[in-house]
């Protein structure tokens, strides 16, 4: 299976300071990837190249073999990317309905469009809170219901920056099932998280990032018995 | 449910303005008709910023600018073909220079990254610098074709609309003609707020860069946006001048820029109807306080302002309709 994501050389600096130096990594379709590193290993400024948010301040992005390095954030959502923030990215004063409605609906046809909002409501259980405004759910069910507003684009890849910040046990491991499940459905999947217990979870590949540059690369049980990486991160967490 | 239920009001409050526009030719005189139009045409320019400002979230503070443009280009086409078979063309013609101004000032806003309050400050500027240039005008030598500008009096002698050369459009048919194009306008934007595009723009509103996460050109939607407000202002600007019969410099000024604002802000901004409903009670209240004599008409609106900032800041008029919504509800038998 080919690369369908790959970053050349990636770097980003702001000031002095680079955030991303130099970073060379390729996912294959299909793989459902976690990056993990310690604080300020440059992990979010690393989605917000990959998404466009950020222009890179040199090196190439290539999704599905194209160059997407100087395309806006609109025009790589269009190509097939799609990103859960950091930083909760609902529309708070819209249902839970209208928000997978504006997510959505560039993205499927009309006749499709009702289908798909409620096939998203009820994977991310939220069928019975489709019309309350989003700013009345729960952490965890504004959580998901940016991840189904991610997936109802049904996009290639799918970014995910921290998806289980503020959940507890539970909601983790129900948003790693969710998780696995949209991987298994043919999404390829990159997650940023913490949560090593989530990480173990769902990771077929895990890389991990330090000082804006790729550490180390392997599966869940190479990364953890990776001395280097037990030393910057693992040991601390 | 509540915002359905809103919605509702809103309907019923349409409902209820378009009869009272219907209406009011056959029940007050031509006079009071008369002044309406003149209300009509600033409710145009309310409407106008309560779509960029309310259901988008950029904020002009200089959307009188597209007013006055709107009005000088009626009056400079009019005063040069002096055709009154063309005053309709030029009316549109004049609603499209106002949306072309728009869309100019729009792209430099939009592409070149200006956001927020800055948009406020950017056409605020604009339109204290067109005000400005328009007044030192008066010499003869400033015209356009046969157009005279007029510097601080302002252009005058502006045509109303006419069907022909021998049938020009009285107060009444020309208060009915506004009445038309307000009910038109309204029902426009809210189909095309009830469509794609409109629900993207009031996705933008709420999160500009979440939206722009899921495909839309955000900074073309806000220009388009930007531009059909702009239209609209001018359409406003147009009736205006075609009411009057001239337009002055004064239209695009600091007072003038605050009155939409005003109307707006006091009315909320998150609704068209409630733009349109404040527009038109502080219209009429600010005539009947200026022709009674009393100099405190803007100073009074001032208050208005504040008193809505610091305790409905949602608009007076939506805090009704929010109300109305809630009883609605607590009134409504529970079920089994």
């Amino acid at each position: 299976m080919g690369h369908i994501l790959s970053l050349r050389n990636v770097s980003k600096r702001f000031g002095g300071l680079r955030a991303s130096d130099g970073i060379d990594l390729a996912l294959n379709a299909g793989e459902l990837r976690c990056i993990i590193g310690p604080n300020g290993a440059g992990k979010s400024t690393l989605f917000k190249l990959i998404m466009g948010q950020l222009a890179v301040s040199s090196g190439e992005i290539f999704f599905r073999e194209e160059n997407i390095t100087a395309l806006p954030m609109w025009r790589r959502a269009r190509r097939g990317l799609s990103i859960k923030m950091q930083v909760p990215g609902i529309y708070p004063d819209l249902s839970a309905r209208e928000n997978l409605r504006i997510a959505a609906q560039l993205h499927v046809s009309r006749a499709a469009l009702p289908e798909v909002i409620e096939r998203w409501l009820t994977r991310i259980g939220l069928l019975d809170a489709g019309e309350t405004p989003a700013r009345f759910l729960s952490h965890g069910q504004q959580q998901w219901l940016e991840i189904g507003m991610a997936l109802s684009a049904e996009p290639a890849l799918l970014l995910l920056d921290e998806p289980t910040a503020g959940m507890g046990p539970e909601e983790t491991r129900a948003t790693g099932e969710l998780v696995k499940s949209i991987n298994a459905d043919g999404t390829t999947v990159l997650v940023i998280e913490h949560d090593m217990e989530f990480v173990r979870q769902v990771a077929q590949r895990v890389t991990v990032l330090h000082y804006g540059r790729v550490f180390a690369e392997g599966s869940v049980a190479e990364i953890e018995q990776h001395e280097d990486v037990m030393r910057i991160y693992l040991g601390a967490v | 449910m509540a915002s359905r239920r809103f919605a509702t009001l809103e309907t019923i409050a349409f409902a209820v303005l378009a009869c009272a526009l219907v209406a009011a030719p056959f029940v007050v005189s031509a006079y009071q008709v008369s002044n309406l139009m003149s209300f009509l045409a600033f409710t145009l320019l309310s409407m106008s910023l309560a779509l960029i400002w309310g259901c988008v979230g950029i904020f002009s503070f200089g959307q009188v600018a597209f007013f006055g443009i709107g009005g000088y280009a009626y009056g400079i086409i009019m005063l040069n073909v002096q055709h009154p078979e063309f005053t309709f063309p030029a009316l549109l013609a004049a609603v499209l220079i106002a949306g072309g101004a728009a869309a100019l000032l729009g792209y430099f806003i939009f592409y070149g990254g200006v956001n927020d309050v800055f948009v406020g400050i950017t056409t605020l500027a604009v339109t204290l610098v067109i005000e400005t240039f328009m007044q030192q005008t008066a010499g003869s030598q400033w015209h356009v074709g046969q157009a005279q500008l007029g510097g601080y009096n302002g252009m005058t002698g502006i045509p109303p609309l006419a069907l022909s050369a021998t049938n020009t459009l009285g107060p009444v048919p020309l208060y009915v003609f506004a009445a038309v194009a307000v009910i038109a306008t309204y029902l426009l934007l809210r189909f095309l707020l009830a469509s794609r595009w409109g629900r993207g723009l009031r996705a933008i509103e709420q999160h500009r860069e979440r939206t722009e996460s899921f495909g839309y050109d955000v900074r073309l939607m806000q220009l388009g946006a930007f531009a059909l407000a702009g239209c609209i202002a001018g359409l406003g600007g147009a009736l205006y001048a075609i009411w009057g019969g001239y337009i002055t410099p004064s239209t695009m000024g600091l007072s003038a820029a605050a009155l939409p604002v005003i109307m707006v802000a006091a009315g909320g901004r998150s609704s068209l109807i409630a733009a349109m409903i404040s527009t038109l009670l502080l219209q009429y209240f600010s005539q009947s306080l200026s022709s009674s004599g009393s100099q405190y008409a803007l100073v009074i609106l001032g208050v208005v302002l504040v008193v809505v900032v610091v305790f409905v800041p949602d608009g007076f008029v939506v805090a009704l309709f929010r109300l109305a919504a809630r009883i609605g509800a607590s009134s409504k038998p529970v079920k089994g």
